[in-house]
């Protein structure tokens, strides 16, 4: 028996191996950040590399968000393979100009002649207060422009084969993870492995109804699919894994046979990576829908700080299961109280 | 002081980027070459001064004034016509255009039209030197408006901390586009702003060959010794406006006055000023000079001529 199969590892645990084997392979990846070389690690995933191969590889950086990611284009345009870290999403605003204008650019402002293999993870946190300012999800903004890969893990398994080909690949690539799946495990071969950029995944397989679910909401998805399965009603859920390239083949297979779709998103619904994904629907399948699409995201308000409001803000279990029903056509009616997935309730921060 | 050679490679170089923009901008008007165009006319030595201290292997990154940069690296002159033509057979294969030019054979690894974008791009690229243990150096040109962007003092900090092998050279044409540096910054005292990072900075005028190669050396040596970055203020002043072929009076305030600052005069130029003081002290001869610049012209005649006829741009 294969012990690999049964081994398993926390996703924090798969983005710190996934990171020290891709570093041990490759001697041109080196990690920057700031605090990476801490003790904390970013909870846990630089610490690692740090302890392997010291504070040349794995690089403690001044709090310049722009220049950092302009120097990674730099080092990268001349050989090297940097990977930027982000304790949260909302700093890579600050990075927006070289991570947009110039990494996203270089290869064919160049015509060809040099690539900019960046590679960039970032953090949504979730719960605990977060607030407005350290809660965003902003793979919609990223997956907008050309020339930049985005993906989204939601598993450990995932976190390790997409972060290998990641590294791997010609372009920018960035990585947006989540806070609340950091301490969920799954299987995750010890060898190295890698999965395409672009090859979404069946995380569950269903017959009556689609759920396009992204990151976080995959698990709530996964939830709201087996409350629902008690109740007789069988529900597929695909996880893309990236948003740039997105699957879209896999989506319209699936609701070809399904004929109903729910688009589950971290991000803002507002012009979002569900927007995107209901576009593609309706331009590849609109004959085969049976009813009219939904989505599932953030409403248009930026993040409150307060817990009770806080539960409010986020859609979770309950409003999956309801949209299900709703497109179901079914009489029963979801509990009124929002669930959300453990973890959120389970988180007890500070970060 | 420079030998022959080095004079004649020079001179080479000075009139090449010279010749060019003019026959860019008198050919400019056959919308041939559409994409916008920054001229460095008068600014030539900056570019030729600091690259004379270069190796082929050293890497520079520029902006969207980059024509003296590139061909003063030794980019193709060939290639480059052709970029600003259009044409498949372009340097970036007529994908970046005037603003984006590139030759990675001599190290010039690229130009960004955000202003102060290339900045941290060199000091990437130094951090690739020093992490692969290499000889090499990294230059960052830009003017005088990059050095008011927040990335130039995020750079120059990691660079520092880093003692990176890298050369901050400011291009200083007291213009912003159109905008005069007194309506920009309080004092005209770009070379001190590595001050605060430790990172030593001197003026030169930017119209003197010599005196711009004799700084960068140092600058260039600094960097080859591991000792850190430098920062480089060549002051001197555009001659055409901010983008296109056209010149102006862009040196005035608002009554009429000039804002030339007193180091600096309009009626300088850097070419007139390289060939007097090669000639007064019996580097090369009239007829040296003669002769490059009938070989100049021809190999930028050609250039244009073949620039022309060649394929136009496909996707990549």
């Amino acid at each position: 028996m294969d012990m690999n199969q049964n081994r398993v590892l926390k996703y924090r645990e798969a983005i710190s191996e996934a990171l020290s084997t891709a570093m041990s392979s490759d001697p041109s990846i080196f990690i920057m950040g700031c605090g990476v070389d801490d003790e904390g690690g970013i909870f846990n995933t630089t610490r690692e590399a740090f302890l392997k191969f010291g504070k040349e590889r794995v690089i403690d950086t001044p709090l310049a968000e722009n220049a950092i990611a302009g120097i990674g284009v730099g080092s990268a345009v001349t050989g090297m393979r940097p990977v930027i870290v982000h304790a949260r999403n909302d700093f890579l605003f600050l990075a927006m100009d070289q991570i947009i204008n110039h990494a996203a650019k270089w290869k064919i402002m160049s015509g060809n002649r040099l690539n900019a293999p960046l590679f960039v993870r970032a953090i949504v946190g979730r719960g605990w207060g977060q607030a407005a300012q350290h809660s965003q999800s902003l793979q919609s903004i990223f997956a907008h422009f050309p020339g930049v890969k985005v993906i989204l893990p939601s598993t450990a398994y995932d976190a390790k084969g997409l972060i290998l080909s990641g590294l791997k690949d010609d372009e920018t690539v960035i990585c947006i993870e989540h806070r609340l799946l950091y301490e969920n495990e799954s299987p995750v071969p010890e060898e190295s492995f890698e999965i395409p950029l672009g090859k979404g995944d069946v995380k569950k397989t269903g017959t009556d109804i689609t759920i396009v679910a992204f990151s976080y909401m995959v698990k709530e998805s996964l939830e709201a699919a087996s409350q629902l399965e008690k109740q007789g009603i069988s529900v597929e859920v695909i996880d893309p894994r990236t948003v740039s390239p997105l699957d879209m083949d896999l989506i319209a297979n699936s609701i070809r046979k399904t004929g109903k779709a729910i688009v589950a998103d971290t991000s803002w619904m507002h012009f979002g990576v569900s927007a995107e994904v209901c576009a593609g629907i309706s331009e590849q399948c609109f004959y085969d829908l049976k009813a009219p699409l939904k989505r599932i995201a953030l409403p248009n308000v930026n993040t409150p700080c307060s817990s009770n409001l806080e539960k409010e803000f986020y859609p979770g279990v309950s409003d999956i299961v309801q949209a299900v029903l709703e497109l179901i056509g079914s009489d029963a009616e979801a509990n009124n109280d929002r669930i959300h997935s453990d973890e959120h309730s389970k988180f007890a921060g500070p970060f | 002081m420079i030998d022959r050679n080095k004079a004649l490679s020079a001179y080479y170089s000075l009139i090449k980027v010279r010749f060019t923009e003019e026959a860019i901008a008198e050919r400019y008007k056959e919308q041939e070459m559409r994409c916008p165009v920054h001229l460095s006319i008068g600014q030539e030595a900056v570019a030729v001064g600091v690259a004379q201290c270069l190796e082929k292997e050293d890497v520079i990154f520029s902006t969207h004034r980059c024509h003296s940069h590139y061909l003063a690296k030794g980019g193709d002159l060939e290639d480059m016509i052709h970029e600003l033509y259009g044409r498949k057979t372009g340097c970036a294969k007529g994908l970046g255009g005037s603003m984006h030019l590139i030759d990675d054979r001599v190290g010039m690894l690229g130009s960004s039209a955000i202003v102060g974008g290339s900045i941290p791009l060199a000091v990437g690229a130094a951090l690739t030197i020093k992490m692969q243990n290499s000889p090499h150096v990294a230059a960052a040109f830009f003017g005088d408006g990059a050095a008011e962007e927040g990335v130039f003092y995020e750079s120059m900090n990691f660079s520092a901390l880093h003692k990176l092998p890298v050369i901050f050279v400011c291009e200083n044409n007291f213009l912003a586009t159109s905008s005069n540096l007194s309506s920009r910054k309080p004092l005209d005292n770009v070379s001190e702003h590595g001050m605060p990072f430790g990172i030593p900075g001197e003026s030169v005028n930017g119209n003197d060959f010599f005196a711009v190669k004799d700084l960068a050396q140092k600058a260039v040596g600094l960097a080859r010794q591991g000792k850190g970055p430098s920062l480089i203020e060549a002051r001197t002043l555009r001659k055409k406006k901010h983008v296109g072929p056209e010149g102006g009076q862009f040196y005035a305030d608002e009554k009429g006055g000039s804002t030339v600052p007193k180091d600096l005069s309009e009626a300088d130029c850097p070419i007139r000023n390289f060939e007097e003081r090669v000639l007064l002290e019996n580097i090369l001869s009239q007829a040296d000079l003669d002769s490059l610049k009938k070989e100049v012209q021809t190999e930028i005649d050609n250039a244009f001529n073949n620039a022309q006829n060649a394929e136009i741009a496909e996707w990549i």
